[in-house]
């Protein structure tokens, strides 16, 4: 019988997460770490109080480069591309011309000389393909895009990341957040590796993001983990972590089915764009930023001790159903259940009682506003 | 004299007589992860051999616990939902879900003993 592991893709550092006590599962057609020995619980609560390493070299990498390239990206998405600074990264959805989700992406605009024709995309690995195809069908004759296979992306969150990062990567603690510029890692022994970091996360924390030359991924995770603060993270801690901090999920909370007002991701339109269209699905996307939607996303807080998890039915107090949960689970940080899901617009107001129906019992439920866990980013001082 | 016995979803059952205690495996409580909620039957339930009886949830997935025989619950161990942790640092002791009767013992026969459901483990992973 064909083992089904022999299928899924490695990142550079499966060996590392083996020789951890990783417990491999499969995603997005990788074999990834859901867990190490600490567990999920433990992980998520350390990378809260201190650092943690997450391998998320299955995101897909890539530039694209032209001479319009600003305006060619802006014809895919709803953010402001023109407005954006020099070494600044943007958060933004790939569009279908309904206004439906293709995914979620960082996009940045490199710092450096020569690199003003050119922007840094970081998409998530389970539409990496789907998301590389739209780009090329519809733009490929105004950028080249070019995929980063051979990078691996390195994670480190937590309120000492910065810190821990700085005794390698000097000046990193001043760089502002979803700021990225390239830099030079100084591994133990003298050898430099050059890599791209990006103040940003994926857990309501301050942290980074760093891509690293695949060949090189190893010696810099074991540099950090080496560091007393910094723990291995599974992709459990990364799902409650985001989770508490009201972050969506791709494939969970936004699709193809969902826009970027529904999912409560409003700020993400750029003022101009509003003004001005040219985005996919925009005469439908102003029109629900005028006029509000028919459901939208909320963040839900189960009134008892069991953890609501997603598809669960919410009904209103008389019990009609008013909308699904999209995430659900336990956060570790709150100590309570936290969910995310959408629902009737007329309900979305915090405070508004709702029910949730698990194992065919209602249970008691409210509305209330996103993040669980407080955004603890780093601002700069001014 | 009490045996202990398995079944393939992961619980143990160790009978006394006409009565059964009921909780999950060492090894299921590791597969599991982290526990963060636990819910047990009230006294008098009535449960069908292969039937949802209780549930337990880590951070990443809820599950169930199923009635290993027929009967009806005796006691649900109270003090597990305000320390569902309970079942991670002891499984096999104070992390008992629930007590019950044994309508039928000759159900118990199609369980494993220790050493079956000890090779049922180390087939398995």
């Amino acid at each position: 019988m064909a083992d089904p592991a022999a299928d899924l893709k490695t990142t550079p550092l499966n060996a590392l997460h083996i020789s951890l006590g990783g417990k491999m599962v499969p995603f997005a057609g990788y074999s990834m770490p859901v867990q190490y020995p600490m567990g999920v619980l433990k992980e998520h609560l350390h990378t809260r109080a201190q650092a943690g390493l997450f391998d998320v070299s299955h995101m897909g990498q890539a530039e694209i480069i032209g001479d319009d390239v600003i305006g060619a990206m802006e014809s895919l998405i709803p953010g402001d591309l023109q407005g954006l600074g020099a070494g600044r990264i943007r958060y933004s959805t790939l569009l279908t011309e309904a206004g439906g989700i293709i995914d979620d992406l960082m996009i940045t605009k490199p710092a450096e000389a020569g690199a003003e024709k050119k922007l840094f995309l970081i998409v998530n690995a389970a539409c990496k393909e789907t998301d590389f195809d739209h780009i090329v069908r519809r733009i490929g004759g105004r950028v080249k895009l070019t995929r980063f296979e051979d990078r691996a992306l390195l994670a480190l969150q937590g309120p000492s990341a910065a810190s821990v990062l700085a005794r390698f990567a000097a000046g990193c603690e001043a760089m502002a957040f979803m700021s990225s510029r390239l830099a030079t890692f100084a591994l133990p022994g003298g050898k430099n590796v050059d890599v791209r970091l990006f103040r940003s996360g994926y857990t309501g924390e301050d942290g980074y993001e760093i891509s690293i030359p695949g060949d090189q991924a190893e010696a810099v995770a074991k540099t950090l983990l080496a560091q007393a603060e910094v723990q291995p993270i599974g992709l459990g801690a990364r799902d409650s972590l985001r989770l508490e901090a009201g972050l969506c999920l791709y494939g969970s909370d936004i699709d193809t089915t969902t826009t970027p007002v529904e999912a409560n991701l409003s700020w993400i339109i750029g003022k101009r764009r509003k003004l001005e269209g040219g985005f996919p699905g925009a005469a439908k996307i102003i029109e629900q930023l005028n006029t509000g939607t028919q459901k939208i996303r909320v963040g839900i807080q189960p009134t008892g001790k069991a953890p609501a998890r997603a598809h669960t039915e919410v009904l209103d107090e008389v019990g009609k159903t008013i909308g699904e949960i999209t995430s659900g689970g336990f956060g570790p940080s709150v100590n309570k259940p936290v969910a995310m899901g959408y629902v009737d617009a007329a309900f979305a107001t915090p405070g508004t009682k709702i029910q949730l129906v698990v194992r065919g019992q209602s249970m008691p439920a409210e509305v209330v506003a996103l993040p669980f866990a407080p955004h603890r980013y780093f601002k700069t001082k001014s | 004299m009490s045996q202990l016995r398995f079944t393939k979803d992961h619980e143990w059952v160790r009978v006394e007589g006409t009565t059964a205690t009921v909780g999950i495996t060492e090894f299921a409580q590791g597969q599991l992860g982290d526990i963060v909620f636990v819910e047990v039957p009230a006294k008098g339930k009535a449960l069908s051999a292969g039937g949802e009886a209780a549930v337990v949830e880590s951070v990443k997935a809820a599950s169930e616990v199923y009635a290993p025989v027929s009967g009806s619950v005796t006691e649900g161990n109270a003090a597990l939902p305000d320390a569902p942790d309970t079942v991670n640092k002891d499984p096999q002791g104070a992390g008992w879900f629930f007590k019950m009767t044994i309508n039928n013992p000759a159900e118990l026969d199609s369980l494993m003993d220790q050493a079956a459901y000890d090779k049922f483990v180390a087939d398995a992973s």
